[in-house]
């Protein structure tokens, strides 16, 4: 009897690597040809039908790129969700666009423009011989088709109004009209003068989606058959699992795309998407945690690129609660009590810079001159007591449940802030709920202290500075519920002017208010970081966080 | 037989009844509107109202339960507020996602897990029976997301030898019939793609299964110890029967009942609770579908999605009692 388990045993082991070596074989070609490099990767290229006629140069590659989540929706204007925008930057184009890694405007479908005087009536020349990928003409028409189609929509629709200030018929519209006057002009007219308008224009949702397309289709199915101008053209989506898109041989820009095929797939765990791309079945991955940076900086194959920063992370106080966080001079002190360079040390790899204002130093009308108000616990004591708080004070301190690219833990950051709170003689009481109640009560101004954050849309600082700490903005996205009257004045006028050094200095002055009254404690901009393999190149984040990858390439 | 079948089948209505009234009330109790969640973090509270009216969500609860059961017994399982789609047209995909995936891991689970729990009772309190019964129970409290990574890191980073995630290679194109990618490709007839869904299979079907393996190989074990006093076992043996034939013959069939047991609930729990390794695994299942339905407050998923697997739990579950009467003919339904 004591012998036979022995063979058993044995014989399972021996089943079992029969089993592992079957299943090995199968992947042993490509995988051995791609730690071969060269051509190993031409070998595994051939092994697929569809490129195996073409030579090796003239193959632009496939590019695999993994993320953590499917887009909710392929036609841009539905949606306000990031992984939409990134594939469809690839599929459609606005009338104009951003610089490679700015927001500055850039001409696009749009080759020219010109402002009137009064900021009221835009013209706008649009490049000639572009053609959607139904082989739709691109033309003044198919613009005004598209913004009528948006401006007669609602909110469940299209998120347009967030932009555009409603639809047709609506009070706060700024567009009043929008007309082809000839093959390739058209002009919008706006009710008052808008100044983000051209940065708006530029913003993946408002993607000129061919009119052909849409009647054939009707809103449902181009939503999952979009068609567009751009350099890729809609091939394959299967949710959760992958979007195929093709080079487009007809777009309009010479030479480009550079890539044959692009494929999204989802992988949501952080740790196995890295894992992904070091077994190379992936070449981009992007949401990396930054613990997990120095392994791939420690891989000779990979290599980390860096998305400019265009986010702020902060430790927010709702300044009309019955607490001590009402009177500024408290939150002053407790500026003083946040560890910001600890932070980033620890939690975001370094990759962070601290904030000392409302927005990121990329977008124009940023205040330099500002001093941060230095980490000093004594001082913060002090600075306590003078405010009638010597023995410190009682808060519920909120922090979000998910991974932010702004806050990526933010249960150890707020543990961090409640420890240095406590230096002073703060008590901080840590609390969370889920993500969409997070978001509902901070609206609605139900936490004391709570940790949040913000990517900019159109990269002006409107964006910013009226959208976070405005009055208007108090049940949208200022959770702080802070109303400064001097400030909404100053935000209004950035607003109708159009002259973009003035509205900077305007911007200035409007941070050194909320500098002055810190209803925040702005934390840091953090540079979120994907990684890939040593192969690709010309692959460059723009800070909106989504980009089409028609420069990228893949050496074989 | 038949009888009995149309009963249980008939008692599925008032099964499935509680659990839709169960479900639509938990998830109107959680905090946190679908509207809002629709329009994100930029919202405005205007468009939130709009949007709940456009969503029949500003309804009385009572009202907009009924018009979901009459869309339901129209077949009409709602459509997706986050996708805009209609349900019966998406989960499909995510339902066979998952149910090739539970096959696998079931395949697994109860192969090794049986024949674990066999030899650990035939050879009882020997090494191997130690070994077996420490490894059941490492298998039961492991967690699986770290077991998941670990196998990524072991098999696909350092050895290379199978496929991290996914259902297939992202740039492998499957027509999809069933959406079993399994069947899909024998349709096909393209056997590189078959083996590339096997080896596909593999990691997460292995993790998937370790806590079922172990439930089982437990179950198992218990289940013939107890058969293997039983007199007739005494009397094969005082036959002469060789112990092997006493064991799969004799003791295994008078002991499976509770094992069978133990596989359907186990084969229902892990439809339903993939959700894990669905997520380290890239795979785009029903567990995942449900799970970001949640986080979306996307009532009519949620709704649906658990309903239909509640629908296939109940049907396992009669699979297996249908099933003690094919094993043991002492088990009669009228």
């Amino acid at each position: 009897m004591k012998r036979k388990p022995w063979l058993l045993l044995l014989l399972l082991t021996f089943m079992l690597s029969l089993v592992l070596i079957g299943c090995s074989n199968d992947e042993e070609e490509p995988e051995q040809s791609e730690e071969t490099e060269e051509p190993g990767e031409t070998k595994e290229e051939t092994e697929e039908p569809t490129e195996s006629e073409e030579p090796a140069e003239s193959t632009g590659g496939t590019l695999i790129y993994a993320r953590g989540g499917d887009s909710t929706a392929l036609d841009p204007i539905t949606t306000t969700e990031g992984e939409t925008f990134r594939v469809t930057e690839n599929i459609f184009e606005s009338l104009l666009t951003y610089g490679e890694q700015d927001t500055t405007i850039q001409p696009n479908l749009a080759k020219e423009w010109d402002v009137s005087d009064d900021g009221l009536t835009y013209t706008f020349t649009l490049e000639e011989g572009v053609k959607f990928h139904d082989g739709t003409d691109f033309n003044a028409e198919a613009v005004v088709y598209n913004f009528e189609r948006w401006m007669n929509g609602d909110a469940e629709q299209f998120p347009y109004y967030t932009m555009f200030g409603g639809y047709k018929g609506d009070e706060g519209h700024i567009i009043e009209s929008v007309e082809a006057t000839d093959e390739h002009t058209v002009v919008f007219t706006l009710k008052r003068p808008q100044a983000p308008f051209l940065k708006n224009l530029a913003m993946s949702p408002f993607g000129i989606a061919s009119p052909t397309a849409l009647e054939e289709m009707g809103a449902e199915e181009f939503n999952q058959n979009p068609v567009g101008t751009g350099p890729f053209k809609f091939v394959e989506w299967r949710r959760e699992e992958r979007i195929v898109l093709e080079k487009n041989p007809d777009y309009w820009k010479e030479g480009l795309p550079k890539l044959d095929e692009v494929i999204y797939t989802v992988i949501p765990d952080n740790s196995a998407r890295l894992n992904a791309l070091m077994t190379g079945e992936v070449d981009l991955i992007d949401g990396l945690n930054p613990s997990d940076i120095q392994r791939v900086e420690d891989d000779p194959n990979l290599q980390i690129i860096e998305r400019p920063s265009m986010n702020v992370g902060y430790l927010g106080f709702t300044v009309n609660r019955d607490n001590p966080l009402s009177d500024p001079a408290v939150r002053v002190a407790l500026s003083h009590a946040v560890p910001k360079k600890d932070l980033i040390e620890a939690f975001y790899a370094g990759y962070a810079e601290p904030a000392k204002t409302v927005m990121p130093p990329s977008v124009e009308g940023y205040n330099d001159e500002i001093e941060d108000y230095a980490y000093d616990p004594e001082l913060a004591k002090e600075l306590l007591a003078e405010a009638g708080y010597p023995d410190g004070f009682e808060i519920d301190l909120w922090y979000m449940p998910v991974p932010r690219p702004y806050i990526p833990e933010g249960e150890k950051i707020a543990e961090v802030i409640q420890q240095s709170f406590a230096q002073v003689g703060v008590t901080a009481n840590l609390q969370t709920t889920d993500w969409a109640s997070y978001i509902e009560q901070a609206t609605a101004g139900e936490f004391d202290a709570f940790l949040l954050g913000w990517t900019g849309d159109n990269g002006d600082a409107d964006n910013f500075i009226y959208t976070l700490l405005d009055k208007d903005s108090i049940g949208s996205n200022n959770n702080t519920h802070y109303a400064n009257d001097e400030l909404h004045d100053i935000l209004i006028e950035a607003q109708t002017i159009t002259d973009q050094e003035q509205r900077n200095e305007l911007y200035k002055q409007a941070q050194e208010i909320i500098h002055k009254d810190a209803p925040w404690v702005p934390l840091v901009h953090s540079t979120p970081v994907v990684a890939a393999k040593k192969s690709v190149s010309g692959y460059v984040p723009h800070p909106t966080g989504s980009e089409a990858v028609t420069n990228t390439s893949i050496s074989e | 037989m038949g009888a009995y079948t149309i009963r249980r089948i008939l008692l599925l209505i008032p099964v499935l009844f509680g659990v839709s009234v169960l479900v639509f009330s938990i998830i109107h109790l959680i905090p946190g509107n679908p509207a809002q969640v629709i329009l994100g973090q930029r919202a405005t509270a205007d468009a939130i109202l709009e949007v709940e009216k456009q969503l029949g969500l500003d309804q009385p609860l009572l009202l907009q339960y009924f018009t979901y059961m009459g869309d339901l017994f129209t077949g009409d399982l709602g459509t997706s507020l986050k996708t805009k789609t209609p349900i019966s047209e998406e989960i499909w995909g995510y339902l066979a996602a998952t149910m090739e995936l539970t096959f696998v891991a079931m395949l697994i689970a109860i192969f090794v897990g049986v024949n674990a729990g066999i030899i650990s009772a035939w050879f009882h309190n020997s090494w191997f029976d130690y070994i077996a019964m420490v490894i059941a129970l490492i298998g039961v409290s492991i967690p699986i997301f770290w077991l998941g990574l670990m196998e990524q890191y072991i098999f696909s980073v350092k050895l290379g030898w199978l496929p991290s995630t996914g259902r297939t290679d992202p740039s492998t194109t499957i027509d999809t019939v069933t959406n079993f990618y399994l069947i899909d490709t024998l349709l096909q007839g393209d056997f590189k793609a078959f083996k590339e869904v096997v080896s596909h299979l593999i990691l997460p079907g292995v993790a998937l299964a370790t806590i079922p393996m172990a439930i089982i190989a437990r179950m198992t074990r218990a289940s013939m110890l107890e058969v293997m006093k039983a007199d007739y076992i005494r009397t094969a043996r005082a036959k002469g029967l060789s112990s092997f034939w006493v064991v799969y013959k004799h003791s295994l069939r008078n002991a499976v009942i509770p094992v069978l047991t133990v596989i359907g609930l186990q084969t229902g729990l892990l439809l339903g609770g993939a959700i894990l390794t669905e997520t380290i695994f890239g795979w785009p299942g029903i567990g995942r579908y449900i799970y970001d339905a949640i986080e979306a407050r996307d009532y009519p998923v949620i709704q649906s999605g658990i309903l239909i697997i509640a629908t296939i739990f109940v049907f396992i579950n009669l699979i297996v009692d249908l099933l003690y009467a094919a094993v043991d003919p002492r088990i009669k339904y009228k």
